[in-house]
């Protein structure tokens, strides 16, 4: 089981508290009916689908129930860091693992 | 016997949001600070709070102090607005006490129960059912248990006290 350190909660616990809620920083158009069927398309369904560092949310769905974000490997299954939601996207942290 | 399960005495129990300034009026009119941290509380003698989330709070007390915390809420809602909802009667609660105490929460909650430390509680997981687990001393545990989930969690926790008692 994955451990999952939440922002709110400052704590590191067990991922089954948890639930993954889809890739992060996707901005919602803020006038839909000015976006073109493939701008829409691609807000709706198309994602960077990383193979590596992916920016992610998360839910602390049992537990303080806030949705945050996440960097974590999608290859060696990591978490790189965690960090509240609303907070600007962070750079990589220098060395994997370096939480 | 290394563990005891009992349902515990109904209590008055409310879910309380708010935020920013409006915490520390909130607390004013309760009488305590609410705690500010997740999974800390504060007592004043039988009003409770316990922090769940950010802006996330669950205050327990005796029934017949029902109505007037509630009332004591509404006088200041117009300057500290809050959400207080009544949810006295959606869970009910398990007290789970004696040296096996933790290992038999361990069936069923996947957090490491030794980092819950005395007078903390917190919202976690027993076997699929949200529940906030109370950790009012060393071998003692509170669990409040949604209504509807009992019948699954009650059973479970007798079992593993059969387990436990068998030496399994
Ligand atoms: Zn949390």
């Amino acid at each position: 089981m994955l451990l999952i350190h939440c922002p709110y909660c400052d704590e590191t616990l067990p991922e089954a508290e948890f639930a993954y809620a889809g890739e992060a920083h996707i901005a919602r158009p803020a006038d839909p009916m000015a976006t073109s069927d493939e701008e829409w398309r691609d807000f709706l369904f198309i994602r960077t689908n990383a193979k590596g560092p992916h920016y992610e949310r998360w839910r602390h769905v049992h537990g303080c129930g806030r949705f945050f974000n996440a960097i974590r490997d999608t290859v060696s299954d990591r978490f790189l860091m965690t960090y509240k939601a609303g907070e600007a996207r962070p750079a990589l942290p220098a060395k994997e693992g370096a939480e | 016997m290394q563990v005891t399960v009992e349902e515990l005495a109904p209590v008055a129990r409310f879910s309380l949001r708010v935020r920013d300034k409006g915490v520390a009026a909130v607390g004013k009119a309760l009488g305590l600070t609410l705690p500010g941290r997740i999974g800390e509380r504060a007592d004043r003698g039988d009003l409770t709070a316990l922090c769940l989330g950010p802006d996330e709070w669950v205050l327990t007390a005796p029934e017949d102090a029902r109505d007037r915390i509630a009332a004591d809420l509404a006088a200041i809602y117009a300057r500290a607005p809050h959400s207080l909802t009544d949810i006295s009667d959606r869970e009910i609660s398990l007290r789970i006490a004696g040296p096996a105490a933790a290992t038999l929460l361990s069936i069923g909650c996947p957090r490491d129960l030794d980092r819950l430390e005395p007078g903390r509680g917190v919202r976690t997981l027993f076997d699929s059912a949200t529940v906030v687990l109370w950790r009012d001393g060393p071998e003692a545990f509170r669990m409040d248990v949604w209504r509807s989930f009992v019948p699954h969690v009650r059973p479970l926790l007798e079992i593993g006290q059969e387990e436990l008692a068998a030496g399994l």
